[in-house]
């Protein structure tokens, strides 16, 4: 292994970690995003909007994010529709992480037992108030382990933007081979900066989960 | 009659073909104690939830003091206030601590000042025995100890009337009395209850009037507990109480 090597390519691989980061983060606020409204979509049963949204989820959950981004990337501006390569790494993300925040999301608002809104509405709450006090917190803190997978599993995603031309780890690692064929060297630095961006990700989940420990109905601390 | 609260006008109520109520009356005074008892499924736990509209009716009407309550009325929500109940499995939320579960209606909904709320709360928490355990998680309660703060909860409301479905059937036998107590301090305090139980010692000592439900129809209705549970008048109660004895 040649340690000196290893330390001038540091700047690049920070470099691509940044990039990396930055369309990973992007796409990640955009999956959110998508999967709340997704999942409540699906939650209230809204009529012509669900199917919608099936639709969607299931296109996105059965292709893969290679194929999407290859779509994105060449085939709609053959349709006029030319998108950036970081536009198109959020966009692809976002949009097949979306489809998993959904399903993660949802089955998180549907294990809520029913009787909990009618026990709030016995109260006199409406049902948006037992929505918002007392369903959405609990769906949200059962709904976070699936999320922080998610997340993990995005990040982890975003390795295909290589073949965008995006410059992130992966495209960075390959690069190099090409040019120098320092192949250990560079696989070992590849492993080792997508656990830096991925350990404290992993870690900050387990401990938001623990957190929220609340929402587990098994009586582990009973008296 | 001026002083009845509760009135179920031939309430009917059905899922798909299965009917469950059938043409049901019923009336409740105020500072009454109903109890209702009668075989699972006779539709006793239906008849509690038609009355605060957490089930829709295909017929008859409920009124309280006279205004209708109806699930999709606008003052539905003012309605279920005058209207407390306590389920059978407490139902208390998780993500909240006890001090929290008893205040979110009267501070969300009721739009009530905590300082004044939250006074109330802890001398009700007071009288159940739970003040101390107001920072505590449902979780870490036993199931007396949550169904009794489920019964704060329906109080801080101030309902009229306190709907009671089976609230000692997922109890540990210790624990029944616990909850039973404040119930019958609750009784004795004037207010008014309608009641659904398996415990017939409880349902004898508590109730001014007892209903005897089978098919989703009142079978027998007395305002003499004891002389009910010594002789009901009619065979179908005969043999249902005739179950509990061994």
């Amino acid at each position: 292994m040649d340690w000196g090597v290893m330390l001038s390519y540091l700047p690049l691989y920070r470099d691509a970690l940044l990039l990396t980061l930055r369309i990973g983060w992007q796409g990640v606020a955009l999956a959110l995003a998508l999967g709340v409204v997704c999942a409540l979509t699906l939650h209230l049963r809204l009529p012509v909007l669900r199917q919608i949204v099936t639709a969607y989820i299931e296109l996105f959950r059965n292709t893969p994010l290679l194929v999407q981004l290859f779509f994105l990337y060449f085939a709609l501006p053959k349709v006029g529709v030319r998108l950036s390569p970081d536009a198109c790494g959020t966009l692809g993300l976002g949009l097949l992480g979306g489809a998993y925040m959904a399903e993660t999301f949802r089955s998180g608002l549907d294990n809520i037992p029913t009787i909990q809104s009618e026990s709030a509405q016995s109260l006199g709450m409406t049902r948006l108030q037992a929505f918002r006090y007392v369903i959405l917190p609990q769906a949200v803190s059962s709904s976070v382990p699936g999320l922080v997978a998610n997340v993990v599993f995005l990040l982890k995603e975003t390795s295909v933007f290589s073949t965008i031309s995006l410059m992130d780890l992966m495209f960075t690692a390959k690069d190099l081979i090409g040019m120098y064929a320092k192949t250990l060297e560079c696989l070992t630095l590849l492993v080792v900066f997508y656990l830096i961006m991925l350990l404290p990700v992993s870690f900050l989940g387990s401990a938001i989960e623990r957190r929220l420990r609340y929402a587990e109905f098994g009586d582990r601390r009973t008296v | 009659m001026a002083d009845i609260l509760l009135e179920l006008r031939h309430v009917h109520k059905r899922y798909g073909e299965n009917v469950v109520l059938r043409d049901l009356d019923l009336t409740v005074r105020r500072g009454e104690v109903v109890v209702v008892i009668g075989p699972s499924g006779c539709g006793k736990s239906t008849l509690l939830r038609c009355v605060n509209a957490l089930e829709d009716i295909q017929g008859g009407e409920v009124l309280l003091d006279g205004q209708p309550v109806r699930q999709e009325a606008k003052n539905i929500s003012q309605m279920r206030q005058k209207i407390g109940m306590v389920f059978q499995s407490y139902d208390l939320f998780p993500h909240k601590t006890i001090l929290e579960n008893v205040l979110l209606a009267p501070l969300k909904v009721q739009k009530r000042q905590r300082p004044e709320a939250e006074a109330e709360a802890l001398a009700l928490l007071e009288r159940v025995g739970l003040a101390d355990r107001r920072d505590d998680y449902p979780r870490q309660l036993s199931g007396g100890q949550k169904q009794r703060v489920a019964i704060v909860r329906a109080l801080m409301t101030h309902p009229e009337i306190l709907l009671l479905d089976e609230i000692t059937a997922a109890l540990d036998p210790e624990m029944v009395h616990e909850v039973l107590e404040v119930v019958l301090d609750l009784a004795k305090n004037g207010s008014t209850m309608l009641i659904v139980t398996h415990e017939m010692a409880f349902a004898r000592a508590i109730a001014h009037r007892v209903v005897f439900l089978e098919n989703g129809e009142i079978v027998e209705e007395s305002r003499d507990p004891k002389a009910f549970f010594t002789r009901p008048a009619t065979e179908r109660a005969q043999r249902f109480l005739r179950t509990f004895e061994y």
